[in-house]
């Protein structure tokens, strides 16, 4: 019987420790409901919203709405990017009042590959290198007035830079 | 030991234009080594540019972001030689950082 119960007690500290984090998990995410003002400067990390794998689900975990298509965010790609691990991406915008700036690439494992957090006085204007498993939409979100817009572009992957 | 992060911040008078390099596997936790197994997940989460105290630019990222990165903005002020902080964190805890001055 002893034996028994060793054999299963580490089982239940395991689920308690998974418990525990997932408990951490529902704060982190809590401070996301914020007001607009305070999202600038909170710089928690959004791990929740780095988790999911689909676009609309770390949209939702990052921003809580949708956004809408705009023409005033412009992205900058290659219409063809030779190698996936290093596609060369920019964004920006003539919008207003922007506090943040996301990347999301649809077709990724984990959609969500970077999100920028912009305060006052910086620049809506980000450019980075992002990897791509293939061929993909890449999306850009703006945040600016506490509205979502969004940007899509379809890129088109010859080597992949997340697959093995 | 050299600092992993590499920094340009010029200053047109107006804006200050920030670029920076930094050397990092970013490995995503989806790549296979030679040998078939999973390359574990390691990779900058947050990298933040300070200026005067104020953060000027904050990146949250995932695995997603290349290998090396590299990442360029720019903020309005700024004056030729006075400092921005860099600073990153990845998810093992393990954090750097450096300061660069305006030029």
């Amino acid at each position: 019987m002893s034996i028994t119960s060793n054999e299963f007690s580490p089982a239940r500290r395991l689920v308690l420790k998974g418990a525990g984090i997932a408990a951490l998990i529902g704060l982190g995410v809590v401070p996301f409901g914020v007001p607009q003002a305070l999202a600038a400067a909170n710089d928690a990390y959004p791990a929740d919203a780095f988790k999911q794998k689909s676009e609309a689900d770390a949209i939702k975990a990052l921003y809580g709405k949708s956004p809408e298509p705009s023409d005033k965010v412009k992205m900058d790609a290659p219409e063809i990017a030779e190698n996936g691990a290093v596609v060369p991406i920019s964004a920006s915008t003539t919008l207003a009042d922007v506090t943040s700036i996301s990347f999301l690439v649809t077709e990724n494992p984990i959609a969500l590959v970077a999100s920028y957090k912009i305060p006052a006085g910086t620049v809506p204007n980000v450019a980075n290198r992002i990897k791509m498993a293939k061929t993909s939409n890449v999306t850009v979100i703006v945040e600016a007035g506490g509205k979502l817009y969004s940007a899509v572009k379809e890129i088109k992957v010859t080597v992949g830079g997340c697959g093995g | 030991m050299a600092s992993s992060i590499r920094v340009r911040a010029t200053s047109n008078g107006d804006t200050t234009e920030v670029q920076a390099l930094i050397q990092h596997p970013m490995d995503s936790g989806f790549v296979k080594d030679a040998k078939g197994e999973i390359i574990p997940p390691h990779f900058i989460t947050q990298l933040t540019f300070e200026y005067q105290g104020k953060p000027v630019f904050l990146a949250d990222w995932g695995g997603g972001v290349s290998k090396d990165p590299y990442v360029k903005f720019a903020f309005k002020g700024g004056k030729k030689g006075d400092e921005l902080k860099v600073s990153w964190v990845d998810n093992k805890g393990a954090t750097d950082s450096t300061t660069a001055k305006i030029q």
